[in-house]
Formats: C-alpha cells, structure tokens, sequence
C-alpha cells in the first residue's frame, strides 16, 4: 500500500512522512485517472472501429451475412470457396502483374527522382515541389486527368502519332493494355510519394563518404553504384515493401477508370472485395476475402524481409 | 548545365497533366476533344468554371461536404490525437504500455479488413448516407497518436514540473505547456488529416448514398458518369479538387516531408 517503502518504520501515523506518502498516492492516483481519460477517447474509436471492426470481420468471414437477415453460421464455407472462385484467381493474376511491372519501376524512378533533387540546381526546391505534385492530387483528379489523356483521340495517343508511333490504341479499353495503362498512373503518383523516403535517405549519408571515395578516384557512377546504392539499402526496402502492399490494395484507380474491365483484365483483390460485399451484400464472403488478401500480404512481407536480411549481411 | 536540362524535362513529365487540365479548363467541349490536341485555348474564358457550378447543382454541396468532413477530421484529430499522446508520453498509469503497443499493433491491419465491419457498425448506428458516418470512423487515427508520443517524449520533464509547481492542473500543463511545443508535429497531422479526408474516396463511396450528400471526390466521380462527355466540365470540377490541396502543400511544405520522415507511413 505504501508507495515508499523504505519510510514506513518511522512514519508515525499524522507525521509529515505519513502526509506525504499520502499525498503522492493520491497524486499516483489522480494521474492514473487523467491518463486514462485522456486516452478514453482516442481508444474509444480506435478500439470500434479498427479493434473490434477486425474482430468482427474475423467473425463475420464463418458466416453468410446479408445486413438484413441473421448472421447464419456456415464455418469454412467462405475460404472454401475462395479456392474455387474463378474471379479471385483471375484478380490475384491481374495484382500479381500488377505489383510486378510497379514496385520495380516505382522504386528506380523514386530513386531517380531524390537522387536528380538532391543535386545542386538551381531552383531546386521548385523542382522538387514539382515531382511532389503528383503525389498530393486525389485518386478521383488523377483518374479522371489520365482517363482524359487515354482517350483514343487523346493527348498520350497524339504524341505516340508524332514519334510516328501506332497511335490508335484505346488504351483503357482494350484488355492487353488497360492494366498497364493504370500502372503507369500510379507509378506516376507513387514515385513522388517514395522520393522523399529516398530524399531523406540520401541526406543522412555525410558528404565525407562520398568525398573519400572520390578523393580513391571513384567515378560519379562508381561512387553511386558502391557507396551510395549499398547506404540505401534499408530504404529500399521499406520502399518495396510498402510499394507491395500498396499494390496488393488498388482499388480506387480500377473502380474509377475501368470498373474491372475490359474482360476482367483490370480486376483486383479489393474490386472484388468490394463487389461482392457492397454489391452483392455476400458481407461474409467478402470479409474471407479481405483476410486472404491480409494473409498474402502477411507472408508477402516476410519474404521480402527475408530476402533483403540475406543480401543485407555481407 | 545537362543535368538542369534533365530536371527540367522530367518537372515536364511530373507536371504535364496538370498544365494539359489547366488549358483544357478554358476550352470548349469540342476543343477538348479537338484532333490533333492543341495546348494553348483559343479563347481565354472562364465559361468553364461558372458552368461546373451551375450545371451540376449539387457541385457547390460537394466542396462544402468536403470541406466540413476535413475541418471536422483534422480537428479531432488534432484533439484527441494529441491528448492522448501526452497521456502515452507523459502520464504514469496501470496497462498504458500495454496500450499502446496494442494500438500501434493495429497499424498493421489493412483497411480493407476494416472496411466492411466499419460500415456495418455505422449502418448499425443509423448512420449510413450522413455527413456523421463519414467522419466518425476517422475521428481519431492510430498514427496521429505515434507521431504525437514520439514528438512529446523529447519535451524536457523540468517544463512538465515548473507549470505544476505553479499550479497548473494537469489539463492545463497540456493545453498551456505541452500543446505550443507541439505546433510542428500538430502542423503535420493537421496536413496528413486533411489529405486523408480530403482526396479519400473509397470510404465515401461506401457510406454514401445520395448525390446530395457526397464529398467533391465522389461527385466528380458521379459527375464523370453522369455527364460522360463533358469533359470540359469534369476537368475543371478536378481542378477543384486539386487547387486546395496544392495550395496546402505550397504554403506548408516542409511539414509534407517532416511528417512523412516521422512516420515513415502514409497518413
């Protein structure tokens, strides 16, 4: 009971010693309450909705809900059908390429990008505001912008026509190169936002190391390739695995640009997701689905954690 | 001297859309879609930009929408985040390590898992289709509270003790003590909220029902549907979109790279 234990044998009870043991319970105590409500509120909503949200998804996933009629228990059902569910394996494809042809890009031009802001120019923090601006404009703008650019008598058609290019593609809607079309908006908007991950890596490096390496007669690429490259390694992984993750969760660009289409070729994880649950009120199967998704992801990055540990070691 | 050309070439490429929407934004519906595309209007009015308010009805309610839903997200955000912050930093009670490391734990729940039980709770609530079940799920966020501890760990104790000494009750020490010494920290919250809130546009578009009701990302969605070809109109609605945002981003930069450098994350 008595905070300061060393002072109980010669505290008399209504001695100073006794007064302020208790006070300073009293003022433990009174902490503990102020603490607790302070973070009441901000725990109140993160314990709704993300705590308990998850756990009722959990829930949710073993059974058939429709909003309107009873949870109705139906066990493993849902994940068994994800094994069979056409669509998914067509939608995990479509992501697999997906993350395959962006995260690589999007990591070269990030890197690109910091390195070309990083050097002494003039203007440059107009230039690096400039690579920014992708990366602040909604899904919605960009969207709608590249959506206009891809028309078939658009603007990205019209400079393939002067590089005497074949300029008559319809780029959003034909199956072959609607995927693509989306990837290279979102490597677009993507790079900026990892530029600075890689800006604020490059900063940290001294200016020494790179100086001695020059001083060794390294050249500027030589330098880049076997100080700098190697200094970044752990952005670099930070960068491709939230790049993955990222990949493995686009949605707003396929809904907005293609609605999945054409023939399922832009079809994705959480289009389905979506679909199934918000348009066929399947709110069970479509919350086994999430988790599938948040179990590839899982595993997605412990390979990648993996893989980088091993090449990080020597 | 290469290298500037460089940069600039490649500001071309980050930047072009935005210009190509710019020109678009003066231009007539058919010269628009004019072939071969020309950059510069052949007239310089601003038809386009008193249309989008007059041929959709529903724009201006958009903007407000939008705008009410970011000023109400970043506010109790701001709040909530940052009282809680100090009550993980500074405060000394039963289970708050626990806590925390809980409520940093759901950082690695991606929001699709969220998002279907998120709308059952608020349809449970009765709120689906209102201007409160689009905000109350975000009224506070996990990560604003990490950047809240890690900023106010760093905060000297001496400061915490002489405002008590003066007799400053605990609420007081934060609000009159701990809050001023947060403005960087409070700044770069208050601009990843906003983004969040602002350009957010999956969870609108599953609470949301009526058109009256929707924030400017789902309208110009709605708009592009519904109006498909006037791109005219829908262009210089996404400029609308977009302006705000920018000028957000321009005046507070460094707060944009601050708070990402503290994260590490996305907002």
């Amino acid at each position: 009971m008595n905070p300061l234990p060393g002072t109980q044998s010669n505290a008399q009870p209504g001695s100073a010693w006794s007064r302020a043991a208790a006070r300073l319970r009293k003022e433990k105590v009174s902490e503990a309450i102020t603490g607790y409500l302070f973070v009441a509120p901000f725990l109140l909503t993160i314990g709704t909705f993300v705590f308990l949200a998850a756990v009722y998804a959990l829930y949710l996933s073993f059974h058939k809900y429709d909003l309107f009629t009873p949870p109705e228990f139906v066990g493993l059902a849902n994940y068994r059908r994800l094994l069979a569910d056409r669509d998914l394996r067509i939608a995990l494809r479509n992501v697999v390429i997906y993350a395959a042809g962006v995260v690589p890009i999007q990591t070269a031009v990030a890197l690109f990008l910091a390195v070309l802001a990083n050097q002494r120019l003039k203007l440059r923090g107009f230039f690096r505001s400039a690579y920014y601006v992708p990366c602040i404009t909604s899904s919605v703008a960009s969207s709608i912008i590249f959506m206009w650019l891809y028309y078939k008598q658009g603007i990205i058609n019209y400079i393939l026509s002067l590089l005497r290019l074949p300029s008559d593609t319809d780029w959003l809607g034909n199956p072959s190169t609607a995927l693509p079309a989306i990837m290279t908006l979102v490597i677009w908007t993507t790079s900026a936002y990892f530029m600075v991950v890689f800006l604020a890596a490059l900063q940290d490096i001294p200016v020494s190391v790179c100086e001695a390496s020059r001083i060794d007669g390294a050249s500027t690429w030589q330098t880049f390739r076997h100080v700098t490259l190697p200094l970044l390694r752990p952005s670099i992984f930070l960068v491709v695995v939230l790049g993955t993750i990222g990949c493995m969760q686009v949605f707003d660009q396929v809904y907005i640009m293609t609605r999945g289409g054409p023939l399922k070729s832009t079809m994705s994880i959480v289009y389905l997701v979506y679909t199934e649950a918000f348009g066929d009120l399947k709110f069970g199967y479509g919350a086994a689905m999430a988790f599938a998704l948040f179990a590839v992801i899982f595993v997605l990055t412990l390979i990648q954690r993996r893989l980088l540990d091993i090449r990080i070691e020597y | 001297m290469a290298i500037h050309v460089l940069a600039i070439v490649v500001a071309i490429v980050t930047l072009a859309p935005f210009a190509f929407t710019i020109s678009a934004s003066f231009k007539t519906l058919s010269e628009v879609l004019d072939w071969p595309p020309t950059f510069i209007p052949s007239r310089l009015s601003l038809d386009n930009y008193r249309a989008v308010w007059t041929v959709s009805p529903l724009f201006p309610k958009w903007l407000l929408n939008s705008a009410l839903a970011s000023t109400i997200t970043v506010t109790t955000n701001l709040f909530l985040c940052s009282l809680a912050g100090y009550a993980f930093a500074r405060l000394r009670f039963p289970g708050r390590d626990a806590m925390f490391m809980a409520t940093l734990g759901t950082l690695m729940i991606p929001g699709q898992i969220t998002l279907i039980p998120r709308y059952i709770i608020v349809h449970r609530l009765g709120l689906v289709d209102s201007l409160a079940g689009l905000v109350l799920p975000d009224v506070a966020r996990v990560l604003g509270v990490f950047l809240m501890v890690q900023f106010m760990k760093a905060i000297p104790k001496e400061l915490e003790e002489a405002a008590k000494i003066d007799g400053c009750s605990r609420f007081g020490t934060y609000r009159h003590v701990i809050l001023p010494l947060c403005k960087p920290v409070m700044a770069a919250l208050a601009i990843f909220t906003f983004q969040g809130t602002w350009n957010d546009f999956t969870w609108p578009l599953v609470v949301l029902n009526s058109p009256g009701n929707f924030t400017l990302a789902l309208g110009l969605n709605y708009l592009r549907g519904q109006y498909y070809t006037f791109w005219h109109l829908v262009l210089t609605g996404s400029l609308f979109n977009i302006l705000p945002m920018l000028v957000v981003f321009l005046l507070f930069q460094r707060y944009f790279v601050q708070g990402m450098s503290m994260s590490g994350l996305k907002g």
